[in-house]
Order: C-alpha cells, then structure tokens, then sequence
C-alpha cells in the first residue's frame, strides 16, 4: 500500500509529464526514498497505481542501477570503477573501503548502515579517485578521508 | 589565454544567482531573439556560427536544427542531454554547478528558435545535487519571467523542466534517453527516424549536448559570423577540455579550437605537463569510447605535422593513426601505466552498460572482457590478441546504436599500437600479474 505522502509525490511527478507511464521511475525513486528499496509488494502497489502491469515495471526497475530491488544499508556508498579513477588508485581505495566495512561490494554490513556498490564515471575525474555517499559526492578520497567519512555516516 | 565564450564570468562570485548573472550581462540573447529576432533568424545565425554538437559526434547543430520537421498541430521539444556519464568526461556536471543560469538561458533561446513550448534537461541520477542547483536557478527564471506565459512580454511561452535518470550510461545516447524520459527501459532506437522527425513522445525533438545549448546566447549576442572566425577550419569556436589522469593539473579548460595538443599537455595555462616528471605514454583524446594513442601519434600526425586540439587533426589518419575529439575528454596516461590492465577497464565498463539487445554488442563486450581478464592475470593464449581484433571488427557497424562502436574501439586501437605489451603479458605470465 502506498501512504498518502507517496501518493502526493507521484502526483506530482505525474502532473509534470503528458503521459502517466512516463512518471514511473519517478514514482519508484519517491518509494524508494521513504522505504529504502523496492520490495515485490511495493513494486505491485507503484504498478497499479501508474497503470502498468508488474512485469513491465520491473523491467523499467531493473534497468536502472540506482533503484535497488534488493534491501540496501542506510547509507549507499557508490564507488567510482571508472578509467580515471582506475589509475589514480581507485584500487587501493577499494580494497581499503571493504577490509574496513568487512564486505564485498554488493553487500550490506551486518549492523544495516553502510552498502558498497561499484558505479560508472561519477564525472569528478579530476579530482580521482571518486565516491558518493547517498547523494553527496566526495573527491580525492584518500584511506583517511574514507575513515572519517564511515565515522560522520555511522 | 584565449579567447573565454563559455567561461568568462564562471569564477565571479555569485554567478549562479539571477542577480550577479544578469549584472554580468546574461540573458540578453533572450531579450535579443525574443524581442528583435524570428525564430528561422536565430537558426539562421547558428548555421551561420558552425558550431557543431558537443556531445561527441560533432554533427552541426544549425542543420539538425533546420532539419526539425514542423507538422501543424504537433508540439516540438528541445531535450538538453545532460546525462554525461563517459569516462573521463566531466565538463558538463562542472559547467552546470558553477553557472546554471547559462544553461537556462541557452535553453530559452534554443527553445524559441525551434517553436518549442516545453523543454527538458535530461541529467544523470547520480548527480542530485546539480539537478537542485538547476532547479533553483530555474525558480529564478520564472520568477523573473523569463520563462512561463509570455516571456518579458513577446508572446512566448516555455515551461522548463529537469528529468533525473536512474543510472544508466546508455541513457546518454539520445534515442535511449528518449525512451527513458517516457519511462521507459534506455533501449536505444533504430535511426533513422531521428528525434529531429520522431523524438519524444513520438513528436520532432532536438537533443543536444548542455555546452552546445550554453554557446548558443553567445552566438545570438554576437552574430554567427564573429563566433565562426574563432578556432580552426570547420572546427569553429571554443570547446570545454575535460583533462584527467596522470598529469599536474587536472581540471575543465576551455579552449579555442586548435591549440596545438603539444601546448595542452605541456603548458602550465592548461595540464601542466606530466606528473611527478614522468614520460608521456599514451592518451584517449575524446573519452573512453575514442581510440587510445601512443605519446608519438598524439603529439604529431602521421604525416608528421602538429596535432592540433580540433575535430579534423585529432581524426586525421582514421582509425589506422588518429583518434576523435569525441566529447573533449582528454585522459593521459603515464609511462608507469599497463595498457593491457587500463583495456580491460574499459572492456569490464561496456560490458556492464551494454543494454543487450543486439547480439554482436550483448555477447562481443562479454567475450573481449573474459578474453582481456585472461591477459591480464597470466591465462593468455598467443591467438587472444587476434582473437580480441576479430570480435571487436564483429561488433563495430553491425549494431543499433553506437556504443558497440565504443566498445571496440578502444580495445582495437589498444592492440594496434600497444602490440607488444599485450604479447609481453602471455610470454611473461608471472610478471605480468604482479
Ligand atoms: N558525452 C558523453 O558522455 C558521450 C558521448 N559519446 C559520443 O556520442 C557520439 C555518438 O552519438 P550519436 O548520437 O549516436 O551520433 P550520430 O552521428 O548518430 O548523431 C549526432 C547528432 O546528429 C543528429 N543527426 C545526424 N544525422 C541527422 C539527420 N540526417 N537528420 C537529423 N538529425 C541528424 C542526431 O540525431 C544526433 O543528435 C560518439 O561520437 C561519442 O563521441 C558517446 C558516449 C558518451
Ligand atoms: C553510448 C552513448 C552515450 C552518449 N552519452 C552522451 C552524453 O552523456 N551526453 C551527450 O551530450 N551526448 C551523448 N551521446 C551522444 C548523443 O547520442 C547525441 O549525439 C548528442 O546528445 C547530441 O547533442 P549534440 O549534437 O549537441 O552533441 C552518447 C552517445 C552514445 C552512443
Ligand atoms: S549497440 Fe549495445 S548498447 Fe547499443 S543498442 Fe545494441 S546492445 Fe544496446
Ligand atoms: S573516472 Fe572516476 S569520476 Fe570519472
């Protein structure tokens, strides 16, 4: 079921386009922010409400990277895999990120608070190597920067 | 330094609001075309300006623009692609957080050369906090308005909008990120028709690149013709450089088409040479999807001739010597740097991005990743090399859009120049790995 303020929000994404199916990944990010990921429940509450059948919109879903399908931790850290991180240390960064979180990319630390997960050019190739942290974007992140940083998400 | 079109006030501080914007001069090129100009005018001085697409492919923007079908009754779009997710590409995400309101600008007035009513900027999820900075400086605009009902008075309307994607690099590419924006999977479209005859929501749209967009108000305020006497040849006016990699000072500079590439590397006003002292190995010119070329070919032609920054120097010698400007994402790399290892980078990246639905594309990515990933940890074969030439020929042209083309290439160019190192790697297993 979905609440009355996710209703208000996909109406709102719904009044800004010409056609209703158009807002559905939309519609999944306003579940997602309130929920955390998009269970199988979840995902036949937003269908039915955009009008679509379910296997349609988990194709759209699954396409995408940024909508997860499966439980995330409460912080999502994207880690930039791409060529200019790559040879700017990106692989030292990473094999710190998971000695220090205990699990491999993919994974959620058994405590829930942090997932790693790798993603495409985050576009701040000068400052390589690059991470997000759900939305903010850290560059020149060094083995200390990525300590303080698990610190200030903990 | 040369020549600022893009640039010039983006370090002023408070450029992002309407305020110090407008005080710097901005949006007089809506006033101008709005005011004084038809919309066949402004097209007529973009043709005129020769700029051409910022997106990668360099197709002019005046003639996509006149090649816009007009059929009554049926609203056109402008599309702004700002989903730039190439690697080593970041111009775009720096231009539009320093300075939204060029952007919005050249979107008001590309929108009213086209007949356009409603206009999206199509940005990349991941980047949540540009899109509130375009949002904000959107707000703005209409507040002020200069979008909405009747714009300062001329008659016009636009209503603006900014549509976050979901996280796919194939998105850039414009038919996907049509199909996206109507929420949809990004599965590429067959052209033609192009967008400009079948776009959104089946009707005439054009899709540009965001800095295309932003040298539009230029051109308007100071007529095409002054903008085409800037750069080299048919590579006219000043292009955003993003420079990355081992090099002192990595950053956006924006310069007159056909400096020479010798001056971009070396001299201080732009990378400042390589780091840490080191040689120059080899560099991508024009983002990941351009083939890669070694520090010999990329300083001088094939002919022996400068290099120089421009569409037409950067290809001279096709595929065999020369390379792309692309979307201006110059990538150095080092002496210390392993192609073999940098190639399958690449491989694993359009690996994962290809969306699968041509076969030469879904199963060749795949196959040149396994057959790099074995090179690369002392499991290659001799015929690996051939074989890595083989599949990438398969997948180039033989595919609906062209990021088969980009996955190819780079790994094609990798084996011509840098032979010897992939074979170093199979007869010398054991170092290669360490
Ligand atoms: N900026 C980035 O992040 C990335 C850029 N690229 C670049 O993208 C390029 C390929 O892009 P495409 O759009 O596939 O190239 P394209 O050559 O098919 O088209 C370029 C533009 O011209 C238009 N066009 C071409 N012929 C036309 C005609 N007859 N009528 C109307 N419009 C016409 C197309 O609609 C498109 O907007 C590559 O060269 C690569 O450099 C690739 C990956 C990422
Ligand atoms: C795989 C792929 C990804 C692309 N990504 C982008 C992109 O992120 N930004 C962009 O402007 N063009 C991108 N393009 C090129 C667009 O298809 C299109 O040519 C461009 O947006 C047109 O704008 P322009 O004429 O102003 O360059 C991509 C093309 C391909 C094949
Ligand atoms: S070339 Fe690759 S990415 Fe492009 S449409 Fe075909 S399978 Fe999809
Ligand atoms: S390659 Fe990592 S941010 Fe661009």
């Amino acid at each position: 079921m979905l609440t009355t303020e996710e209703i208000q929000q996909i109406d709102h994404e719904i009044s800004l386009v010409p056609v209703r199916k158009a807002a559905c990944i939309e519609a999944l990010k306003v579940v997602q922010k309130q929920r955390g990921w998009v269970s199988d429940d979840t995902l036949k509450a937003v269908a039915d409400y955009m009008e679509m059948s379910p296997a349609e919109l988990d194709s759209v879903a699954t396409f995408y990277n940024l909508i997860f399908r499966q439980p995330v931790g409460r912080h999502v850290i994207l880690v930039c895999d791409s060529i200019s991180c790559w040879v700017m240390g990106y692989e030292n960064l990473k094999e710190h990120l998971t000695q220090k979180l205990g699990i491999q990319y993919g994974q959620t630390t058994p405590d829930g608070k942090f997932t790693i997960l790798p993603n495409v050019c985050l576009g701040c190739c000068d400052h390589a190597p690059a991470l997000m942290v759900d939305n903010d974007l850290y560059h020149d992140v060094t083995p200390d920067k990525i300590n303080a940083l698990l610190e200030k998400y903990a | 330094m040369g020549l600022k079109i893009l640039t010039e006030h983006i370090n002023v501080p408070g450029i992002e609001t309407l305020e110090v914007y407008r005080k710097h001069g901005g949006y007089k090129s809506v006033e101008k075309a709005l005011k004084t100009m038809s919309p066949e005018e402004v097209v007529e001085e973009v043709k005129t300006s020769g700029l051409r697409g910022r997106g990668g492919a360099g197709f002019p923007t005046g003639m996509k623009w006149s090649f816009l079908a007009k059929p009554e009754g049926v609203p056109r779009y402008l599309v702004c692609n700002a989903d730039e997710s190439e690697p080593g590409t970041f111009k775009d995400r720096w231009f539009m957080e320093k300075n939204p309101h060029a952007l919005v600008e050249g979107m008001i007035t590309s929108s009213y050369a086209l007949g356009a009513n409603t206009s999206y900027i199509y940005i990349r999820g991941e980047l949540l906090f540009v899109l509130r900075i375009l949002e904000k400086a959107i707000a703005e605009a209409y507040a002020a308005g200069l979008l909405g009902k009747n714009i300062l008075g001329s008659g016009y309307d636009l209503d603006l909008h900014v549509a976050p994607g979901g996280g796919a690099y194939i998105c850039g590419e414009e038919t996907a990120l049509l199909e996206s924006l109507e929420g949809k999977r990004g599965n590429p479209r067959n052209k033609p028709p192009f967008p400009a005859v079948k776009g959104l929501f089946q009707s005439p749209t054009v899709v540009n690149n965001v800095e295309t967009i932003a040298s539009v108000p230029w051109i308007v305020n100071n007529t095409g013709a002054e903008y085409a006497k800037i750069g080299v040849g048919r590579s006219t006016g000043t292009k955003l450089i993003s420079a990355s990699g081992n090099i002192n000072n990595p950053g956006v500079f924006e310069i007159e088409l056909g400096v020479p590439v010798e001056e971009f590397i070396y001299s201080d006003q732009y990378c400042g040479g390589i780091w840490k002292g080191k040689q120059l190995k080899a560099v991508v010119p024009g983002g990941s999807s351009v083939p890669i070329l070694p520090a010999n070919l990329i300083l001088k032609t094939a002919a022996g001739e400068d290099r120089l920054m421009s569409y037409e120097s950067l290809s001279d010698g096709g595929f065999v010597s020369g390379s792309m400007l692309g979307s201006g994402a110059f990538i150095v790399f080092d002496e210390d740097q392993c192609i073999v290892r940098n190639t399958w980078n690449y491989a694993r990246f359009y690996h994962h991005e290809s969306c699968g639905q041509c076969s030469p594309c879904r199963e060749g990515t795949g196959w040149m990743e396994k057959v790099l990933h074995r090179i690369e940890y002392g499991h290659g074969h001799q015929q690996d090399i051939d074989l890595l030439v083989s599949v990438a020929k398969q997948i180039e042209g033989n595919t609906i859009c062209p990021l088969g083309d980009a996955a190819a290439w780079p790994v094609a160019s990798a084996v011509r120049h840098f032979r010897d190192e992939f074979e170093w790697h199979i007869r010398h297993p054991k170092e290669a790995t360490a």
